[in-house]
């Protein structure tokens, strides 16, 4: 990382907003830490040096925003486990490294398991229209990702279809983190396109139950300079409200035409979250309406065969969860960069282009201090 | 994951859009669309299905990001992932 990465649209803006954002946090006086729950903020903030022209006592924290590392083992093992029946699995590309409790899907491929990486839930669905083979497609991702998933279930996919669900519902989370005794957390950052979505008024709930404020902000680094201003405008002044910083691409309703859909075809019900806890609400499964496109129900998974092996000694030093919590940062981690990288990651916040741990050893997460001239 | 990609739209049909990425046409997918779209509107593409049907004021706003990653090496996170949104779109048959 160099200061050559600082690639702004408009650098004088990015500086003077920098310089309020110290300001505010100056006027706090105190360090303040808040969260933002996207993957690709993140890798934004990673990737432009933002952590260098944040202030030094402004912690900014990646809560559980990346889907794919907060597939719970148990849900990697029913993957795993249909395709060791021969099942044909169709998912993302992120998904074949993370770990469950034996192996991986990818280890399955490796032992013959037929495993099709698709970029979208309607090429799994082509998939199933060329073959006989049962095709299930292991779907992840958050609400906007699950809304995809949605559309394709209700376009009448053909009879050896079906979904193993594994999307979260992410505003829950929030709540879980809120309330965690030992969470610093003062505030969050809303990821813009999942609000697309679910639009703003979603956060009002959580705002008025919790008093900490919600600013949904883009992905261009100038958007996130900016959400992060008014977050901590609205920390300091005390005054906790629902913000939309990206109106360009959020409205308050959302788009309920996706909202409909949604929910028309999942409901959420409590289920772990790897590494954080048990998040009520949190995870989206099929109604009953889509029994016949759920393969739960479609076929009997056994996933407690799996368990009679020990878990490999060294994901039980993974501290992913506290990481994900805001707890703790990678560089915490024994393993980081040294027994866990992309190639053979560990933990699941290795696998993904999302997850903390790739996206900071990929860029680096610490401070930059040759950029820091920017921020005075 | 949820980065999306926006692309051009050139043609209509049904409920599936012709849509310009940089010079790569694809399929996508208008089911869930918030609002009508037209040849010439700039939609966001996520894993195939557009959620957003961008407004004209901040099409050239939204495309300024993108236009970055693109020029970034293939081992990129942001720029795999946005490579991974227009794979998201079907090939045009
Ligand atoms: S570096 Fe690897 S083992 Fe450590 S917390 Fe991150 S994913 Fe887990």
């Amino acid at each position: 990382m160099n200061g050559a990465r600082l690639k702004f649209r408009d650098p004088e803006l990015a500086k003077s907003l920098a310089a309020t954002l110290a300001k505010l946090v100056d006027d706090i006086g105190r360090p303040v830490a808040v969260m933002h729950v996207c993957g690709s903020h993140e890798q934004a903030i990673a990737k432009f040096g933002l952590r260098s022209m944040f202030p030094k006592n402004l912690n900014v924290i990646m809560g559980p925003g990346c889907p794919v590392c907060v597939t719970d083992v148990p849900e990697v093992d029913e993957g795993v486990v249909l395709a060791g029946n021969g099942v044909r699995i169709a998912t993302y590309g992120d998904m074949l490294r993370v770990p469950g409790t034996v192996r991986s899907l990818s280890d399955a491929q490796a032992l013959g398991a037929k495993i099709d990486v698709v970029y979208s839930p309607a090429q799994a669905v082509d998939i199933a229209r060329k073959t006989d083979e049962d095709i299930v497609f292991f779907a992840t991702g958050f609400e906007t990702t699950a809304v995809a998933t949605a559309a394709v279930i209700v376009s009448d996919p053909p009879k050896n279809f079906s979904v193993l669900s594994a999307h979260k519902y992410i505003p829950p989370a929030m709540e879980i983190v809120a309330e965690m005794p030992e969470s610093r957390v003062e505030g969050f950052l809303a990821a813009g396109h999942a609000a697309t979505i679910t639009g703003t008024a979603i956060f009002e709930p959580f705002v008025e139950r919790h008093k900490l404020p919600v600013v949904v902000a883009g992905f261009e680094p100038l958007d996130i300079l900016a959400g992060l201003v008014e977050l901590v405008t609205l920390i300091r002044n005390g005054t906790p409200r629902v913000v939309n910083a990206f109106p360009r691409c959020v409205s308050r309703e959302g788009n309920l035409n996706a909202q409909e859909l949604l929910w028309r075809v999942f409901r959420p019900i409590g289920g772990r979250w790897r590494g954080i806890a048990h998040v009520p609400n949190g995870n989206l499964r099929l109604r009953d309406e889509y029994a016949h496109v759920d393969a739960r129900r479609k076929y009997e998974i056994n996933v407690t065969a799996l368990w009679d092996f020990s878990p490999p000694q060294l994901a039980n030093q993974c501290i992913c969860g506290d990481i994900m919590a805001g707890i703790r940062n990678p560089i915490d981690c024994r393993l980081f960069n040294k027994e866990c990288v992309p190639e053979t990651p560990v933990g699941a916040c290795m696998v993904s282009n999302e997850g903390t741990c790739k996206i900071w050893h990929l860029y680096g997460g610490v401070p930059d201090l040759s950029a820091l001239e920017v921020a005075s | 994951m949820c980065l999306g990609v926006p692309g051009r739209v050139i043609e209509i049909n049904g409920s599936m859009a012709t849509v310009d990425f940089w010079g790569v046409r694809r399929q996508v997918n208008l089911d869930i669309v918030d609002e009508p779209v037209k040849p010439g509107d700039y939609i966001l593409n996520h894993v195939g299905f557009a959620i957003r049907r961008i407004p004209e004021e901040s099409i050239a706003e939204t495309l300024s990001l993108y236009e970055t990653l693109m020029k970034e090496a293939e081992d990129d996170a942001m720029a795999a992932d946005v490579r991974a949104e227009i794979a998201g779109a079907g090939r045009v048959s």
